[in-house]
């Protein structure tokens, strides 16, 4: 029972969203839950880093806009076709194609950029940052301040990179045409599909000795370091696989989406990644993934009803979820679970694995030379 | 093997922790590090173990400690416990000694789960007792129960050396007597160096005691001697030789 119900609980997910959402929804909608599903693979991410490593990765989006722009730089190219030159650098530009923007021409190219480069961006970022043991409040603040920096450097780059206009209007993808409604149903296929596999590998990395390891960190970083492990590789190993998750979920938004731009990457949708994996329950298999197609799904429907009222409801969603039910919805079943457990029915407690119970204690450095010191 | 400490001295801001502390830790005896508050017995494990800097020389099996990152400390086979027991509370009791037991493994096995509780591991829950209560999360273990484990974790790990920062602190009568019984059990093999403060738990379990105060060893002996050793007297029970004499008078007045 114990190793089966967080399958379970996929297997649902797959059934939905394979199975169900194509069936039911206008392709106009299942546009939209494709959008989600690039979000929530960046959120499954998310929940790598933060629920299990406690790392609170406030600027997710860096890494999902070098992904998103890598492929939009290549979606570009292709369209201009070989040796061409993309419409808009011909409009704000001098009509030559940078050389730096050359590699992404071939779209095998594209493919490894968007999976190398995030990851060696977040590898060096990572070794400056968990090497020197900055963690916490400064982490997290330091994250969000590249994501802000790497969105206004994009609005500066008007001539490279389209400014804060983005990068739009993309015909083709690899080949197929987008605005063919059975591609589009495709890249949706596509999305859910790399959803679906990356939770996956989550339910497998949680289960190795490498899951457990990341939750003791989580847990008491200096413990792990007087057991004989640097918890800095760990932490890195973790904030790599986040940083190369987000880069897929940009990568994919592009195509779907059609357009991406300096506010896709920034401060706030660094944010709107995290407010899904806060809903779902950060520490949770599913969580992450759940939470952030519900927090899409009601974007659009909020927004729809009460139009440039989003961001409040996002702020009182993130400080409600964070006072009240700091587990998120898996802590919501999980409470059920044992209710019912109580009730003689045996269901496991499973999705409260790994959750921290109320609020996320950072274990102190254990009674420190210094502080003995101090207390002379 | 033996721990070699020479001429360590450890200073914070001006402020010296630790004097010039010459000390030979040896395998095979149960060795006590006591002394009163603010002596610098933490300081000196801490300086060990990569926590505290400190100048001088800590010489084991050719390395000088001083020189090297904690975790690399660790994995040569010198492990410490914690004046308050830190363990993964969220992990279960076996998650827990796993954990431990890597620094023994090929990193690469890190990528998967673990298949069966590891022999070394069921051994060492079985050596700390703690067998019954292995999938339980570490977090509801009674504080006694946590810093058997915190043993535990050393011993999974095979430590030759093992600091143990007061594990009885906090102990009740019978969880202070199966600890000394369990420290008497793994002495043998390896150099045990437990502080403490509770003198009678001292004497009953030391092989060999050291004394700091204020940064410098001031004796070293077995119980019995340091007991008689003037200096220590004076500096360390003479508080409560005064006090235990006050109360006596006391006592007499009222009769």
């Amino acid at each position: 029972m114990k190793k089966v119900y967080p399958y379970a609980g996929w297997l649902l997910l797959a059934v939905a969203l394979l199975v169900l959402a194509p069936a039911v929804l206008s392709d106009f909608r299942l546009g939209l839950l494709a959008k989600y599903c690039c979000y929530a693979i960046a959120a499954v991410g998310i929940g790598l880093a933060w629920g299990r490593g406690g790392m609170l990765v406030l600027g997710q989006g860096l890494y999902f806009g070098i992904g998103a722009y890598a492929m939009a730089m290549h979606l570009k190219l292709a369209d201009a076709g070989p040796g061409g030159v993309p419409d808009f650098m011909a409009l704000y530009g001098d009509a030559t194609v940078p050389g730096w923007w050359e590699p992404l021409r071939n779209g095998g190219l594209a493919i490894v950029v968007i999976l190398v480069l995030p990851a060696l961006v977040a590898g060096l970022l990572g070794l400056a940052v968990f090497k020197r043991r900055i963690k916490g409040a400064y982490f997290a603040i330091l994250s969000q301040a590249l994501a802000a920096a790497f969105a206004i450097l994009l609005v500066g780059q008007v001539k490279t990179t389209g400014g804060a206009n983005g990068l739009n209007n993309f015909q083709g993808f690899f080949g197929y045409a987008l605005f063919d409604p059975a591609n589009k149903r495709m890249l949706y296929f596509i999305a859910a599909g790399i959803l679906l596999v990356s939770i996956l590998a989550m339910a497998w990395l949680y289960n190795t000795r490498f899951g457990e390891l990341l939750v003791a960190v989580r847990d008491g970083e200096e413990r792990v370091r007087f057991l004989g492990t640097d918890p800095a590789n760990v932490k890195l190993a973790a904030y790599v696989i986040a940083a190369v998750l987000a880069s897929i979920g940009g990568a994919l938004f592009v195509p779907i989406a059609g357009i991406v731009s300096p506010d896709d990457v920034g401060v706030v949708a660094s944010i709107g990644l995290l407010a899904g994996v806060a809903l779902g329950g950060r520490a949770s298999l599913l969580g992450p993934a759940v939470g952030a197609l519900l927090v899409g799904y009601a974007e659009t429907s909020l927004s729809e009803a009460f139009p440039g009222s989003w961001s409040y409801f996002q702020g009182a969603l993130f400080v409600l979820v964070i006072l009240l039910l700091p587990g998120g919805l898996a802590q919501l079943l999980g409470l059920l679970g044992r209710l019912n457990a109580r009730r003689g029915n045996s269901v496991s407690d499973h999705f409260l694995r790994g959750v921290p119970r109320g609020k996320q204690r950072e274990t102190e450095v254990p009674r420190s030379a210094s502080e003995e010191a101090a207390a002379r | 093997m033996t721990l070699m400490v020479s001429d360590l001295r450890v200073e914070f801001d001006g402020f010296v922790a630790i004097d010039g502390v010459n000390l030979t830790l040896e395998p095979g005896r149960l060795h006590f590090l006591i002394g009163p508050n603010g002596a610098g017995k933490t300081t000196l494990v801490d300086a060990l173990t990569g926590l505290a800097s400190g100048s001088g020389e800590a010489r084991y099996r050719t390395r000088d400690l001083l020189a090297l990152a904690s975790h690399r400390i660790i994995r040569l086979g010198v492990g410490r416990t914690f004046q308050t027991a830190t363990v993964f509370e969220e992990l279960s009791v076996l998650q827990n000694l796993d954990i431990a037991a890597g620094v023994h493994r090929a990193r690469w096995r890190l990528m998967l789960p673990r298949r069966q509780m590891p022999q070394q591991v069921a051994e060492v829950l079985e050596t700390v007792g703690l067998t019954e209560l292995a999938e339980r999360p570490a977090g509801v273990l009674s504080h006694g129960q946590k810093q058997w484990l915190e043993i535990g974790m050393l011993l999974v790990q095979d430590s030759s050396v093992m600091l143990l920062d007061e594990p009885v602190a906090g102990m009740s009568a019978e969880e202070r007597e199966a600890t000394g019984e369990l420290l008497r059990r793994i002495s043998p093999e390896r150099t045990v160096v437990v502080i403490e403060h509770d003198m009678d738990f001292v004497r009953r379990f030391a092989d060999i005691v050291t004394v700091l105060h204020a940064g410098k060893v001031i004796a070293e002996g077995t119980a019995a001697e340091i007991r008689e050793d003037a200096e220590v007297q004076r500096v360390y029970l003479g508080d409560t030789v005064a006090a235990v004499t006050e109360t006596s008078t006391e006592t007499g007045e009222e009769a």
